[in-house]
């Protein structure tokens, strides 16, 4: 498999989720966000984590008008795999790509811990070497992770399975981490191709580093 | 001219900085605060007089990237 990961002003997490999915025996190319095109043999774009633009005006306001995101956008009208990460999911929803919108965790701060979540729908390309229900140990690092859709887009993403991880304790019961709709960490859009969390299974690859289930998510989209 | 965008979450979208603020202020000992919003202005000079451009303008800008109409709402004044 090949990975094209992006790079923004300010992005931080390129290097991580490089070394992730090389670990995992795939390549990875370095997609600077002024390109106007993706590499052609591409099986997935990672819009990685970090704070692209300063986090000016609003997370990932920017980042979604640089020239890249034009062709990240038709790649996913094509069909294409993508999956953003933090700040990658923040400039996915602003982008229009995903549903909703992330706002400023409830507590104000920057919440940066290892936190359980619940695997809610593996049906998708994303989670299917997870199995539903399951609970998995993963960092989040972020102040803006407060997933917020109204009650119409909500009922949309549960009918569809498009809800893909909530926060949860160690046995799989919501808990309230950022203020989050439904405790909402991750989702997918309708069609299924595009993915976005807050957390980072790019940082959750070694058990001796506290968790080793970010292995398993990453491996999804290898089938 | 001169316009000024204010940008403020929607109605019924929690704020949680109006909220923190609101709380101080209680703490502080000012009552009779019903509620407390905090957005943000954006000032922007333009160059045009014709102020129905402006507005078109200034609105589009909004639609486009000031605000995110998902979760917030603006209003545009021209001077």
């Amino acid at each position: 498999m090949k990975v094209a990961v992006l790079r923004f002003p300010g992005t931080n997490c390129e290097f991580d989720t490089q070394y992730a999915f090389e670990k995992l025996g795939h390549t990875t190319e370095l997609v600077w966000h002024e390109e106007e095109s993706l590499p052609s043999d591409i099986d997935l774009v990672v819009v990685p984590g970090g704070f692209s633009y300063g986090d000016y005006l609003r997370s990932g306001s920017i980042a979604r008008f640089s020239p890249v995101m034009k062709a990240v956008s038709k790649y996913a009208e094509d069909g294409g795999k993508v999956l953003g990460i933090c700040n990658g999911f923040q400039i996915l929803t602003e982008a229009g790509l995903l549903p909703g919108a992330l706002k400023r965790n409830n507590n104000l701060h920057f919440i940066s811990k290892h936190q359980y979540l619940r695997v809610e729908n593996t049906d998708n390309d994303f989670l299917n070497k997870c199995e539903a229900g399951e609970v998995l140990n993963i960092p989040i690092a972020h102040a803006d992770g407060n997933y917020y859709i109204d009650d119409e887009g909500l009922e949309k993403l549960e009918a569809n399975g498009q809800v893909l991880l909530r926060y949860s304790d160690s046995e799989g019961n919501r808990v309230v981490v950022n203020g989050s709709v439904t405790s909402i960490a991750g989702i997918c859009n309708e069609k299924k191709n595009v993915f976005g969390l807050m957390p980072h299974p790019e940082r959750a690859l070694e058990a001796i580093l506290g968790s080793e289930d970010g292995v398993k998510m990453l491996k999804g989209f290898e089938s | 001219m001169t316009a000024i965008v204010n940008v403020f979450l929607k109605e019924g979208v929690l704020d949680p900085q109006g909220k923190a603020a609101h709380h101080a202020l209680d703490s502080l000992g000012f009552e009779g605060v019903k509620d407390v919003r905090i957005g943000k202005q954006i000032v922007l000079q333009l160059d045009t007089d014709d102020r129905a451009k402006a507005e078109t303008e200034v609105k589009e800008m909004c639609e486009t990237l000031l605000a995110n109409t998902v979760i917030e709402d603006y209003t545009i004044e021209i001077k």
